[in-house]
């Protein structure tokens, strides 16, 4: 459910086909840079009323969709 | 001695979003001034700007690039691939042979506002990280360079509704000088936002007409204020030899460049006029006749401006000569651009010249005995030109004047 909702988003932001984007999918491949991560963290937060620190390993799709999910289960 | 050629054009304006529709619309005398559709006028007492119509940023530049640029930015670099695509530039330049010179009156000042409401409404966590790299001033310039890989000089000028004509100016003489071969050079703005219409509406320098065809009103006896436009503007710059070498098309030649400052108040002209005279001269080349002279004038619409700039052109020329004068202002179909207003009405200039007519000053209606020059009135004139001269005067006592005459 996170994971659809960040490939969404990344879908919107970038123009891309949401097929083309997976767990894998490192944000750099999609030409995202450190500010439009900052930004999505702003919208992610805003989605699940978490709060969340980016950190350059959070790299891929999965790996950031796992970090929001902890958080949204940590309530 | 260095030479500087034009090669390549681009606009995106309020009678025109390319070269080519703007000219059609110059010469016709096409009025691009309407009632604001950006936000609600009913309330305001402006409600008239000279606004880029159709106009669809995701569509001309992409989803990504048009969320992270303002749209000060977006005009910019639509305008610059029109006149990139124009000069075949691309490709035939050492990269740090290459530099922009490109301003902006007042920058991403839409973004500002925006940004300024997220830190209001939703704290400083929701000010977005592209608000500071969307907003300055100099970002279209640093855009600019990403988008067309110019590595050489990069600089961002501003001198307020003289930007325009400053930027052509300052790349003509980097390029003279040695310091680059090909500059792409202009001015952007798009600030019709309620913040700035005020601002400006209470320093007594807009029209309130509700009258679309007598607000913006250059030289004419009612002129009362402007009106605020928006646009970009763009010229590509290059060594003379160097276009020759690659078989590029030469539009015209840069010949000269006046620079100067009133130093006298920071937004009234200085009545005497002298250091707009002396920018003139300083552009004008010397032994031109001056009855194939085309003056496209700030021409804003405010009382002051349009007699500082007809005493200016006396005291240039003298009297007689300055009735020899082809003069007109596209600002009466155009608005005012501000930042971009000084490279759009260079570019103006540079059509009339290559095609020896003269654009109208329209909505001319009513004589002011103290403006006793040639301003074109309604209709484009056809005459031979071997000079177009372009001038623009800034808040701060900005003067800049280009001079262009035919290859």
């Amino acid at each position: 459910m996170v994971q659809e909702k960040i490939i969404a988003m990344l879908a919107e932001a970038t123009d891309t086909d949401a097929s083309e984007i997976t767990a894998d999918t490192k944000f750099a491949d999609l030409g995202i840079d450190s500010l439009d991560m900052t930004e999505m963290a702003m919208d992610l937060e805003d989605e699940f009323g978490i709060t969340l620190e980016m950190t350059p390993e959070l790299n891929t799709v999965g790996k950031l969709a796992e970090a929001v999910e902890k958080l949204t289960a940590e309530g | 001695m260095r030479r500087v050629v034009i090669t390549g054009m681009g606009a995106v304006t309020p009678i025109g979003n390319n070269v080519p529709a703007f000219r059609e619309a110059l010469f016709a005398g096409k009025n691009g001034i309407d009632t604001i559709t950006k936000y609600d006028v009913t309330d305001s007492k402006y409600k008239l700007a000279g606004e880029v119509k159709d106009f669809d940023a995701v569509a001309l530049l992409g989803k990504m690039t048009a969320r992270k640029t303002d749209p000060f930015t977006q005009y910019a670099l639509v305008a610059a691939q029109e006149a990139m695509d124009q000069s075949g530039l691309e490709g035939t330049i050492e990269s740090d042979r290459f530099g922009v010179c490109f301003g902006s009156g007042i920058g991403g000042i839409e973004t500002l506002c925006t940004e300024h409401q997220n830190l209001l409404e939703k704290g400083p966590r929701r000010v977005s990280p592209q608000f500071v790299p969307k907003m300055i001033y100099n970002i279209a310039a640093g855009n600019l360079a990403i988008a067309f890989h110019a590595n050489g000089p990069c600089t961002a000028v501003s001198t307020a509704c003289a930007t325009g004509a400053t930027a052509i100016g300052e790349g003509y003489r980097t390029i003279l000088h040695g310091y680059a071969d090909a500059m792409l050079c202009g001015g952007s703005e798009a600030a019709i936002n309620p913040l700035t219409i005020a601002g400006f509406g209470n320093c007594q320098a807009l029209s309130d007409a509700e009258d679309r065809n007598a607000a913006s009103i250059p030289f004419d006896k009612r002129r009362h204020g402007f009106v605020m436009a928006e646009g970009a503007g763009v010229m590509i710059l290059e060594e003379y030899e160097h276009a020759v070498a690659r078989g590029a098309n030469i539009i015209a030649e840069v010949c000269g460049y006046g620079s100067t400052c009133d130093a006298h108040h920071v937004t009234a002209p200085d009545p005497e006029a002298t250091y707009v005279a002396k920018a003139f001269r300083d552009a004008l080349p010397e032994g031109t006749d001056l009855s194939r002279v085309y003056v496209n004038a700030h021409g804003t619409s405010t009382p002051l401006n349009d007699k500082t700039e007809t005493t200016a052109l006396k005291l240039a020329f003298t009297e007689e000569g300055a009735k020899k004068l082809h003069i007109s202002s596209s600002k009466s179909m155009t608005g005012h651009m501000l930042g971009a207003t000084g490279t759009v009405e260079a570019i103006a200039a540079v059509l009339a010249l290559t095609s020896d007519t003269v654009p109208p000053t329209i909505n001319y209606v009513e004589p002011d005995p103290e403006l006793d020059l040639d301003y074109t009135p309604n209709k484009a004139v056809s005459t031979p030109l071997d000079v177009a001269l372009s001038s623009n005067l800034g808040f701060g006592g900005h003067n800049a004047v280009v001079a262009f005459k035919k290859v």
